[in-house]
């Protein structure tokens, strides 16, 4: 048959070739990963080459690869302080990248991120609460549950408030978010008042993000909610590919557009959740990588899941490294690199949107 | 196929394709539709014709289940719509919207592609590759596969909406203006398309401005006005000057063929 004959030359050769540079970069990201972790946890007041770094993190496997260190501290070092917070840098990087993706796919719209529809304001407001009123139930850990409990909710009040008719316009959906950040601001402000001295400090220092003082125990928290996130979102990822045909569409198609709309927001909520419970608000992470990997792969979903996860993870791991490194001997906030590469990337991004006439047409 | 779609798609052997019983529609106390009969037979071509605001595109929607009725019963191979599983209902009808935007830079190839998505998972599936082909074929977009759909033209566009809803080869086809925005070529191309697929038995339900083309090429018309069905049969009991000029309010000639044609004064004779 011609018309066969058309199809297999001419639309199998482009998914191919989408399929080879998914690959390639792929493994490039995750080469990039490996590379850049080995480096980054080699870094700091005990200069370890990476090679040493390796050594140490595999000797306890029973794998003797690389060069043991001469210092006597160094993998003590290595797996109490550095090894958990390069971990976090990864996973919150993923994390955070992977609920941008998320969030554009259900808003339609390349330029949403979790901030939008207030979670991370939230989240931040539920950890001022702790600090400020010392909620100190659980230790230490309440100000993350506060973070946890209070970014679910935003989420879920969010999505309640825009609902209307059984369906969920997106223009009253973002809206809303702008309204919930204004009131979760102005909650976040009133704590930084009532607040004292030491309390503000942790406020404040929180809210710039940082990925200090990381432990096992937030690697713990963090790894199987991102892992059950990274593989719901990969049972998720063709529906979400439809729904960029818009929700009628979707549906025509077989979708269910309001289960796919709930499911993929509180995975979204739970990923941002985790990621600036531990470690504070790290912006622009879910906006620059999701984009930068589009750019690269196309649109369709899954393989942007895939890429956006190890590209979020490459990302602040080099931040973090950056944040380390740049000022010697001071940890910079990280979320202030972020945002001072990722706010330039937005504001281009948003000139290059409306650029194009109508935008997304 | 699930064992529901298999009994959906024998209950099209047996009964209208789509029937709709006095299905009214009330927003905010405004009567969109009203008591509105309808019924689309497979094997034909029935057009939706009638003024701006008549409730056409929204008893289209309701059809494709977008729109919930205040009151009537739509049932869809002999199933009530509400009955269906979404999945189910997508391997029986297609709907071609108004609106063909993509929100990300899909290709049309993909964009085809996803019209295949109700049967991923089925013995149907092997055939993809070449009924999507075939679909592009179809809707004059094969040279367009590659590129990106937010890039096209409107026209370009709508083509590639009707090259994904002729993939989802579904037995109901709901076309909402499958013409508007295209050149003349291609809008005949269109409904020529729709022509072939009720003659292969499937049936076509289509909302269409362009009098002359309905009259050309449906087999049965509804007329709505005001969200009521003015009229409802074949083209030659439903299409009269007389019917048409009243409820137009602009005086219009019916040309055995049938041609359909306003009225118009000529350039110089206007007083």
């Amino acid at each position: 048959m011609t018309a066969a004959t058309v199809g297999e030359n001419v639309v199998a050769e482009p998914r191919g070739a989408t399929r080879g540079r998914a690959v390639w970069l792929i493994s490039g990201l995750s080469v990039a990963l490996v590379v850049l972790a080995l480096v980054s946890a080699g870094v700091g007041q005990l200069p370890l080459t990476p090679l040493e770094v390796l050594h140490a993190l595999l000797r306890p496997l029973g794998i003797e690869v690389g060069t043991p260190s001469t210092q006597p501290n160094a993998e003590a070092a290595l797996w109490t302080i550095r090894f958990p917070r390069v971990a976090m840098s990864i996973l919150v990087g993923a994390a955070l990248a992977t609920a941008g993706l998320l969030m554009q796919a259900v808003f339609g719209n390349p330029l949403a991120e979790p901030a939008v529809v207030g979670v991370s304001s939230g989240a931040a407001l539920g950890a001022a609460a702790s600090i400020v009123l010392g909620w100190t139930a659980f230790g230490g850990w309440m100000t993350a549950a506060a973070a946890f409990a209070m970014g679910l909710v935003t989420t879920l009040l969010v999505y309640a408030a825009s609902r209307s008719n059984g369906r969920t316009e997106v223009v009253t959906l973002v809206l809303t978010g702008i309204a919930v950040n204004a009131v979760a601001q102005a909650g976040l402000a009133l704590f930084v008042f009532l607040g004292d001295t030491q309390s503000r400090e942790e406020i404040v220092f929180w809210q710039l993000g940082s990925l200090n003082g990381s432990m096992w125990r937030d690697v713990a928290i963090v790894l199987p909610v991102l892992l059950v996130a990274a593989v719901l979102a990969g049972v998720l990822a063709p529906k979400l590919d439809l729904l960029s045909l818009g929700e009628r569409s979707a549906r025509h198609l077989g979708v269910n557009v309001e289960a796919l709309r709930a499911g993929t927001i509180v995975i979204v909520a739970l990923l941002v959740s985790v990621a600036v419970a531990f470690t504070g608000i790290i912006g622009f992470v879910g906006i620059v990588i999701p984009h930068l990997m589009r750019m690269i792969l196309g649109p369709a979903h899954r393989p942007l899941l895939i890429a956006s996860l190890l590209g979020g993870a490459v990302l602040l791991t080099a931040a973090d490294l950056g944040a380390r490194t740049i000022v010697p001997y001071a940890d910079l906030p990280i979320g202030m690199l972020t945002a001072l590469v990722g706010g330039p990337f937005f504001f281009w991004l948003l000139r290059r949107t409306r650029a194009k006439a109508g935008g997304w047409g | 196929m699930s064992t529901d779609a298999t009994t959906a798609a024998a209950g099209i052997m047996t009964t209208a394709a789509v029937d709709a019983r006095g299905v009214t529609l009330t927003i905010d106390g405004r009567t969109i539709l009203d008591d509105v009969d309808f019924r689309a037979e497979r094997g034909r071509v029935h057009a939706l014709i009638g003024p701006n605001g008549a409730g056409k595109s929204t008893l289209l929607a309701a059809l494709a289940g977008d729109q919930r009725v205040t009151a009537g019963r739509i049932e869809v191979a002999g199933r009530a719509l509400h009955d269906y599983r979404l999945r189910d209902l997508a391997r029986i009808r297609a709907v071609l919207p108004q609106e063909h935007g993509v929100f990300f830079p899909f290709t049309v190839g993909q964009v085809i592609e996803m019209g295949r998505s109700p049967w991923a998972r089925t013995e149907h599936e092997a055939r993809d590759d070449a009924i999507v082909a075939q679909a592009a074929e179809a809707a004059d977009v094969s040279h367009l596969l590659h590129r990106s759909v937010p890039t096209l033209s409107g026209g370009e566009r709508g083509r590639a909406a009707f090259a994904r809803v002729l993939a989802q080869t579904t037995g109901v086809l709901l076309l909402d203006e499958p013409t508007a925005a295209l050149d003349i070529r291609h809008q005949e191309a269109v409904l020529a398309t729709a022509r072939e697929r009720a003659d292969a038995g499937d049936a076509i339900v289509v909302v269409l401005h362009d009098l002359g083309a309905a009259a050309a090429y449906a087999d049965d018309v509804t007329l709505l006005a005001g969200g009521r069905v003015v009229a409802t049969g074949g083209v030659d009991d439903v299409m009269t000057a007389a019917l048409l000029t009243e409820i137009y309010g602009h005086p219009i000639d019916v040309l055995p063929g049938p041609i359909v044609l306003p009225r118009r004064t000529p350039r110089g004779t206007h007083r």
